[in-house]
Formats: structure tokens, sequence, C-alpha cells
């Protein structure tokens, strides 16, 4: 009897290929490392042995592993490695938490860039790769794990982290190789490119050759993977959850702590025109048409800080880790509907008069004209409006006379203001996931009679 | 064998077809980048680290690919579907279960996922070679209303299976919309918008209202998603990308260092 009813033939044979993929990827990194790695001097008492042995020897274990897989008829059990349970509990504890996975994805943001001549190293690289396919490999012989990365339309994400993690890697390699031309006073290495060649053949033919290469892609990923299709639509039955379509899941995440208004709304708008005002602010002539990272820090931090943590680290919280009543879960867990999670927010206008004064919030009368309504509004959240006013207006002129003075100096008043504004736009994502986590704050300015949240 | 091909060649019919030699030589493989339409897009010369892959990662490339196979099969499917609450989802489950050729729908939606994932790399190393420098700086505006445009199709389209993934992820999507302000019946401000005590902003007419033609995803919203998708987003996509490749060239081509 099979003692994973989960682990299906169809499974099994699937992590097969998987393993045979990797396997062949290893065969090839052997022959490169035989070409490029050189010797070790004595290893194991023999002399004269090629680097590349090692990457062989795990390359062929993967291909035993594989052909387990593949062609097995026995108990799974006789040769499948699964995950140990402290290993799945403790990935859970720090994935189910928006406090740790935020830390955490920050921790490697940093730790990318401040490594990043360290591991664009090919074959540091070429490890962190093969680790991270050996955690996913493992990781599906979990049921709960396979339920959600395993959904056809799930399966795009991660063809996405992994392409975004090459390209990623690919603009730090070359930038290693351009800052040190360029603090040399050398030009970078695209430059040594610039002879001109004739677009037939050389530019016909490499496209041709991608729409070929592309279509097969798709016509294997098509027959390999059914696309969705769920019951008929019901307007009575919500699912839970209830996802939008997994590329604006980064959007959804921010509903969590921002309103309607501002998460879907306000917020996209903002990144919308930040996008497109980053031509016009951006005043750094350098590093127009080649990778370069050291002479253009800024900028590039901000975008990838962007892109990296706020974007993509946000689609993969909405989409594998949000769970029923849009609580976290593990990984490895469950998705239990009756998984509690106690919340109970304050505003601040509670903490100011509650709290500090001790007394009443300011009520409205209801019956009052509304202008009359709206100064006990304002008197109750004066609070919250000042530190939004004071964040919006009083930092930039703080800013330009400080952190960026030089930044200042050289935009002018109204490039520099749109920058400001546009960094404090962004950053308060970020700031308002901190206070919610420390303070418990629900809204700096709670004003529901007006629909003004935030 | 070769002297059936000369042949070809010579006719009369293979000459009206394509109206220069075959590009055996250096003139010749300028002419047919000059004379033919599919290759007229590109110069007749190019820069080697334009082109090269590890500089471009062939993303934009990619991208126009992909719409160009969303247009295909889009339309092959448009012949199987009828958009209305009798039978959207029914012709789905058809391509899934008899139509011969159903895979056109996993192409088509893996296509337009893989899509969208493109579009950002594009912008990810478009930004990250400062190709939005000046003097593109205005092909990366257009490019921003690309990648919305990209976002708004794959959200249209995500709508037209009828099963519950799709209306309800609709849903989620649209309910932004009634906050929007002003302009949405949950959103700040929208009180203001009113006259003599009547307000103007209402569930049945605000912005969501716009965006679905009814107060839910019902029939009005999949007729209103279908033409979107089909017709109208496409067309001023096709026309944003002709601007988009017209730049590119005018620009300078693909950036360089100078
Ligand atoms: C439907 C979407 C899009 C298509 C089909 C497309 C296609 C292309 C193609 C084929 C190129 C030639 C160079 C290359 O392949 O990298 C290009 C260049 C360019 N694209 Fe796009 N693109 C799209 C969206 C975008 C977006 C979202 C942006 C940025 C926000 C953008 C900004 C640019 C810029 C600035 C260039 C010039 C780059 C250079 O000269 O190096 N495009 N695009």
């Amino acid at each position: 009897m099979n003692p994973h009813p989960d682990l299906t033939a169809g499974v099994i044979r699937g992590l097969g290929w998987l393993y045979l993929l990797l396997a062949l990827a290893n065969v090839y990194w052997s022959v490169r490392s035989f070409k490029k790695d050189g010797y070790y001097e004595r290893l194991f008492g023999i002399d004269h042995v090629p680097k590349a042995f090692g990457w062989a020897a795990y390359a062929s274990i993967l291909l035993l592993f594989a052909c387990a897989h593949l062609v097995f008829s026995s108990s799974a059990d006789d040769f499948m490695i699964r995950l140990p349970e402290f290993f799945k509990s403790n990935v859970d504890i720090l994935i189910a938490n928006p406090i740790s996975y935020f830390v955490i994805s920050i921790v490697i943001f940093v730790a990318m860039v401040v490594w990043r001549n360290w591991w664009v190293e090919p074959t540091i690289a070429w490890i962190l790769f093969n680790m991270s396919v050996l955690f996913l490999a493992l990781s599906m012989t979990d049921y709960d794990f396979r339920q959600i990365v395993g959904k056809p339309d799930n399966v795009p994400i991660v063809a996405m982290l992994y392409l975004v993690g090459f390209f990623t890697w690919l603009y730090f390699y070359k930038c290693r190789d351009n800052d040190r031309r360029l603090a040399n006073g050398l030009p970078p290495a695209e430059k040594e490119l610039s002879e001109t060649v004739l677009t037939w053949p050389d530019l016909v033919y490499s496209e041709m050759i991608c729409m070929v290469l592309l279509t097969v892609v798709l016509i294997l990923w098509g027959v390999a993977l059914p696309a969705p299709l769920e019951e008929p639509a019901s307007a009575v039955k919500t699912p839970n959850p209830s996802k939008a379509p997994w590329y604006f899941l980064g959007l959804q995440e921010m509903l969590v702590y921002f309103d309607p208004w501002m998460a879907g709304v306000v917020l996209p708008t903002v990144i919308l025109g930040g996008l497109m005002a980053i031509p016009y602010i951006d005043f750094n002539k350098i590093g127009n048409g080649y990778y370069v990272y050291e002479k253009r820090k800024f900028a590039v931090l901000t975008f990838l800080f962007g892109f990296l943590p706020l974007w993509v680290a946000m689609i993969v919280l909405g989409t594998f880790i949000r769970g029923p009543n849009w609580n976290m879960f593990g990984l490895y867990e469950y998705w239990d509907v009756h998984k509690l999670e106690v919340l109970n927010n304050v505003n601040l206008s509670d903490m100011f008069w509650l709290d500090l004064m001790r007394q009443p919030l300011p009520r409205p009368d209801s019956t009052a004209a509304w202008y009359v309504q709206l100064v006990t509004i304002l008197q109750r959240e004066w609070l919250g409006l000042v530190l939004i006013v004071l964040y919006l207006v009083a930092l930039p002129p703080i800013m330009a006379l400080t952190v960026f003075r030089k930044f200042f100096a050289r935009m002018g008043f109204l490039r520099f203001m749109v920058l400001a504004n546009l960094i404090l736009m962004m950053w308060s994502l970020p700031l308002k996931m901190a206070l919610r986590w420390s303070l418990n704050l629900k809204y700096i300015v709670a004003i529901p009679e007006f629909f003004f949240n935030i | 064998m070769s002297s059936i091909i000369e042949y070809i060649r010579k006719s009369q019919i293979w000459r009206s077809v394509f109206r220069h030699p075959a590009p055996y030589d250096r003139r010749n493989r300028a002419v047919v980048v000059l004379t033919n339409f599919f290759l007229h897009l590109h110069p007749v010369s190019v820069k080697k680290g334009g082109i090269a892959l590890s500089y471009t990662w062939c993303m934009g490339g990619v991208t126009f690919f992909l719409f160009l196979v969303e247009a295909l099969t889009g339309v092959l499917l448009m012949f199987y579907y009828r958009p209305t609450l009798e039978w959207a989802f029914t012709d789905i489950r058809a391509l899934r279960d008899v139509t011969t050729l159903g895979i056109m729908r996993e192409i088509h939606r893996w296509g337009a996922h893989a899509m969208v994932i493109t579009v950002w790399l594009h912008m990810y190393r478009v930004f990250l070679t400062g190709s939005y420098k000046p003097p593109r700086e205005f092909n990366w505006v257009i490019g921003v209303i690309l990648l919305v445009l990209t976002l708004l199709l794959s959200f249209t389209g995500y709508l037209l299976p009828w099963d519950q993934l799709a209306i309800w992820a609709i849903t989620v999507g649209s309910n932004m919309a009634r906050a929007t302000p002003f302009l949405g019946h949950e959103g700040p401000g929208f009180q203001l918008l009113n006259i003599g005590g009547y307000d103007l902003i209402t569930n049945a007419s605000d912005a969501r209202f716009l965006l679905l033609g009814a107060r839910t995803v019902g029939e009005e919203t999949l007729n209103r998603f279908y033409i979107m998708h089909c017709v109208a987003i496409p067309i001023v996509v096709s026309l944003l990308i002709a601007i988009h490749f017209w730049r590119v060239r005018k620009d300078g081509g693909i950036s360089q260092p100078l």
C-alpha cells in the first residue's frame, strides 16, 4: 500500500522530470567546470583531481534520483526524501507572520546588494540556484505546499521568480565588471561591441530562433498544464479567500494596511505616475545604455526596492501565503477556514483621546449642519491630520536641506518636490506596516463619515 | 535541387512577391530589410552591442511576439466563444472537453501570463540600462501606458471563462473603483457632488458602475469586458506598439554607451 496516498504516481513522475532537468543542467555545469575551474592538487590521496569532479558526482546522484522517481514500482518510501517536520514547522512560523516575512525579505534584499560582488560569482550563483530548485523539489512532496504552488495559475509565478532572480543576477554580474571599469576611467564593456552588423542575418536570425523556441515552450506548457476552469460563476457562493488576478495581489496586500481608496486608487495612480516621471526626475547622465550600479546607486536602489520587496515579494505573499479570511498560512500549512487571528487595531484618535487625554472622543452631532460636524471631526482627528501634513509638506523641505542637499541643488525646486513626494508615498507602505505591527495602529486619520481613512 | 530553387526565384511570380534578389551578398542583405514590409521595422544595420542577448534580454521582442500569439489564438477562440451568461462557461468547457485544438485556450492563457511577466522584465532591463534617459524619455512614458494596457488586457480576459475564479477575481479587483475619491459611491468626498441634496454619485452611477455596466459583475459586465478585451484595448495597444517601435528607431536605435 502507498503510505502517502496524496503522492500520486503523477506527482512522483513530475518530480522525476524535475530532478532529471536539474541533473542535465549539472552535467552541463560539470563540463563547464572541467574547462574552467582547474584542478585540486591532491584530493583523497589522489593527485591532480579536476574540480569538476564534485559537480559530476552531484549530477550522477541527481540522475539516480531522477531514475528512481521515473521508473518507480515499489513503495515511494524507498527512495523519497521528504522534508523533516521540524524544518517545515519552523519555516511556517517564519513565513506565516507579516513581520518576519517582511523583515526577511528586506534582509535578503540588503544582503543581495551588500554582497553583490560575492554572489554573482557564477559558481556561487549556481549553488544558490541548485539550492532553490532542491528546496522546491523537496517541498513538492508536501501535500499543502503542492495544493498552492502547483495550482496551474500559480505556476507562472514560480517561473517569474526564477526569471527575476536570473536577470537580477545578470545585472549585478555585468555591473561588477563595469563598475570596476568606470572607476578606472575606462568605458563600459558594452562600448566594445559598438561595431555595426547587418540586420540580415545577425538580428533577423536570432529573432527567428527566439520565436521558434518560444512557440515550442508555449505548446509544451499548454500540453503539460491544463488551463484552470472552476465551477460555473455563482454570485452567491463567495470563495474564501477571494483573490484578484495574481499580478494585482501586491495591490490587494496593501488593502491590509490601507483603505481601498488609498490601496486601490491613490497608490496605484502614484505608482504609475511615478514610473512615468522617472525620466524627468533622474538628472544623472551616467549609465545611459549600459549596466552600472555604483554611479547611479540611488536610482537603482529605489527602483529595486520598489520592484523586489514591495512588488514581487508582495505578490508571492498574496498568492502563496494569504489564505481563508486573508489570514497568513505557512507554505506547508493546511488552509484552515477556522484559523483565528485576533485583530484589535485602534485608531490614532482613540489613542490620543482615550489613552492620553482620558476623555471620550469628540462626537459630531448628527443633526447639526455638515460644517459644524466637520469642525468636530477635525478636532477629533487633528493629531493624525497634522502628522500627515507634516509628512507630505514639511518633510520634503527638510529632506532638501539635509540628506538630499546635493540632489536639491542639482534638480531644482519642482523636480525635487516631485521626487520627494514620490519617495514619501513609496515609504508610506512600509511605514504604515511598521506602525500596524508595533502599535496596532489602524488609521492615522479616521473619518469614516466621509470615507476618508488613512 | 538548387537549380529548382533558382528557377522558382527567377520566376515572375516570386519576383512579384519579393522585390529583391536573394540576400546572398551585402548589398541585397540591406535591400531585403528595406523592401520587405515585415523586416522594415528594423534598421538596415545595427550595433552589435545593441542586439546582444545579454544586453536587451530580448524581452521587448518577446513581449511583442507574445502579443502576436495572443492576437492569433484570441481570434481563433472568438470563433468558439459566445459572451453571454448562457454560453460563456459552456463554450470554454467545450474547448477543454471536445473542441479539436482546444489547446488554443491553454496557449492563450499561459501566453497572457507570460506577457505580463515579460513586460515587467522588459521594463526592468530598460530601467537598469538607463535607457529611459534622454532622448528616450517619451518612449518610456509610452511604455508605461503599454504596461497598464497589458495588465488591463489580462484583467478583462480573466472574466471571460465565467467561472468562480473569473467573477470573484473581477469582483475583488473592481471593488476598488467604488472607493475612487469623488467618483466612487464609497470614496472620500463623493458627498460633495450633489445637487439639492441628491447625490450624483450612487452605486448606479459611480466609477465602478462605469467599469461593470451594472451594480455587480453580471451579463453587462461580461459584454463590456468582452469588447474591451477583444476590440478596444488590442487596437489601442497595436497603435501604441507601432509608435513605440517607431520611437525606438527615431531615438537612435536601441540604447548604447555614447
Ligand atoms: C506591450 C508592451 C511592450 C512591447 C511590445 C515593447 C517592445 C519593445 C521592443 C521590441 C523594444 C526594442 C528593444 C528591446 O527589445 O529591448 C523596446 C524598447 C524600449 N521599450 Fe518597450 N515594449 C513594451 C513595453 C514597455 C514598457 C512597459 C516600458 C517601460 C516602462 C518600455 C520602454 C521601452 C524603452 C524606453 C525602449 C528603448 C530602449 C532602448 O533603446 O534600449 N516598453 N520596446
